[in-house]
């Protein structure tokens, strides 16, 4: 019983990734067709794949902000969880990539075979998009988990984080790429989404799986995911630490 | 039923007691004020991050479906006006399974008052107000910058779109909380049609394919809320399956839209057996 309503989860996620990608598919086809037929190096293959593998990743990478831990640093739990001979930090890292590795299987890939069968899109020639495309999307997952570490562990701090979890929300599904490509937008504010963390959790491993940025110029995204993952690992290390020190276990 | 139990009692005391529970949702919204301001921050920018998805689209192309800059900023602004009137009013209808889950429900149930309007002055979430007015912003630059031919039927026609288009979006939020009576772990289906349905809402209707057009054209009716009575105000040639002339029958839309979701409701009502514990 409770494994059919587990499926039922996963067959509902599925249905709105799908309802959500033929509203994309329809607007982005529409605005590629009025460009006459190319519009920043898409066409409309191209669009299509950027489509239906960027929804494919969305229950693998974490743009709603939303972790377990969040609750857990709130109501005080996570002492439980610092006492256990384990980091919490990449305990939770872990612990999401787990989830994150399990929802290739019910989300990713039915989002994937409907562009491949149902809509049609491009797949990349070279072998090096699957393999570079694979390391760039674990590296994606393990990014999002620390990004979203991060959100949760200001709760440190400022106790109710919800508010903060709205902002990464909104900040993050726009700065990622998730309804328009990074590239369609202006310079100005591409600058602005390439300052942060998010066009890597989405755009990267997106464009370089959808074979549309091939090799130096993929082995540059990876190299920046990389970056990235260094830089966010160390602050998700300096606030669990400081975190600790500063815990207060509210109620007795 | 709880239903019956109301009729008996006067309409004066009972809106007085729903004025004082409404009354006391605002008065503690406000009174944190750096967390509202936070709240109302990220719900401006929620509005502002989705008139920016419609706007970079129009900086690489003039046109699409048909429509101009001027005229989607007409589409997206009916859309998302009315979107975040009914959210704000109906929205927290989502979080049914969690009232579900925690037996919260169950509460609900015992007293003399239908449960619909118990769940709609349970909150009321005044964040969203500053969405709305992104929404009103984008109308009211769509309409100056537009060609409307100003008449009677034309302010006649963009007031029937704003009530039609608020029922249709509100329906949507009760229709999807009595089916999630019958699917508590698949709130994303319902997802699909409620959030789904506000981003079909401010597209142009003319660059979907049929089965889209049969779905949010007309099941869950979107393109009666913004798309379709642009068109007709604007005077502009109608698409595949949606004449021009159908603008002026998003009350009927609606009216469809209030029907489901009464059945949902009713059904997802009937069904539900309590939360045991």
């Amino acid at each position: 019983m409770e494994q059919s309503r587990y499926r039922l989860a996963a067959l509902a996620g599925l249905v709105a990734n799908a309802t959500f990608g033929l509203l994309k598919v329809a607007i982005l086809f529409a605005t590629v067709e009025a460009a006459g037929g190319e519009l920043a190096g898409y066409d409309v293959a191209t669009m299509s794949a950027y489509v239906w593998i960027s929804q494919g990743l969305l229950g693998s990478v974490n743009l709603m902000g939303r972790v377990d831990i969040a609750e857990r640093i709130r109501t005080g739990d996570v002492t439980v969880d610092f006492l256990r001979p384990l980091d919490v930090h990449t305990a939770m890292i872990a612990h999401e990539l787990g989830r994150s590795l399990f929802n290739l299987l019910p989300r990713g890939l039915p989002s994937v075979l409907i562009g491949v069968l149902v809509v049609g899109m491009a797949t990349p020639d070279a072998p090096s998009s699957y393999l570079l495309g694979a390391v760039s999307l674990l590296l994606a997952m393990v990014l999002s988990a620390a990004t979203v570490y991060l959100v949760a562990a200001a709760g440190f701090w400022i106790v109710e984080t919800r508010g903060l979890q709205l902002l990464y929300m909104v900040a993050a599904g726009f700065l990622a790429g998730l309804f328009v490509p990074l590239w369609l937008f202006p310079a100005w504010l591409q600058a602005i989404a390439l300052s942060t963390p998010f066009p890597a959790l989405l755009m990267f491993p997106t464009d370089i799986l959808s074979g549309r940025i091939t090799g130096l110029g993929a082995v540059g995204l990876v190299g920046a995911q990389i970056l990235w993952l260094t830089v966010i690992m160390a602050v998700g290390q300096l606030m669990t630490r400081a975190g600790r020190r500063h815990l207060e276990v509210q109620g007795g | 039923m709880a239903e019956a139990t109301t009729g008996s009692r006067g309409w004066r005391t009972d809106l007085a007691a729903y004025r004082a529970v409404l009354g006391s949702r605002i008065e503690a919204q406000r009174s944190y004020r750096v967390s509202f301001a936070v709240d109302l921050a990220s719900s401006l920018l929620v509005g502002v991050v989705e008139l920016a998805e419609v706007l970079v689209l129009y900086r690489t192309v003039d046109r699409i479906g048909g429509l101009d800059l001027a005229q989607i900023l007409l589409v997206f602004g009916l859309a998302d006006f009315c979107f975040s009137l009914a959210d704000l009013s109906f929205g927290h209808c989502d979080r049914m399974p969690t009232y579900v889950r925690a037996g919260t429900l169950d509460v609900l149930y015992l007293r003399p008052q239908p449960l619909l309007l118990q769940l709609v002055t349970s909150d009321i979430s005044l964040r969203r107000l500053a969405r709305a007015a992104v929404g009103l912003i984008a109308l009211v630059a769509g309409l100056a910058l537009s060609d409307v031919p100003w008449s009677i039927g034309a302010v006649l026609l963009i007031g029937i779109a704003l009530v039609s288009g608020y029922v249709t979006f509100a329906a949507s939020f009760v229709s999807a909380a009595g089916l999630q009576f019958f699917v508590i772990n698949g709130a994303e289906m319902t997802n699909a049609y409620v959030y789904g349905g506000r981003y079909a809402a401010s597209q142009p209707a003319s660059v979907w394919g049929r089965p889209l057009k049969v779905i949010f054209g007309f099941f869950f009716p979107m393109a009666f809320t913004a798309y379709l009575p642009v068109v007709t105000l604007l005077d502009l040639p109608g698409s595949d399956f949606l004449p021009q002339w159908l603008g002026w029958c998003a009350p009927v839309a609606a009216l469809w839209s209030v029907l489901f979701a009464a059945l949902c409701w009713r059904a997802g009502v009937r069904h539900y057996q309590g939360g045991g514990g």
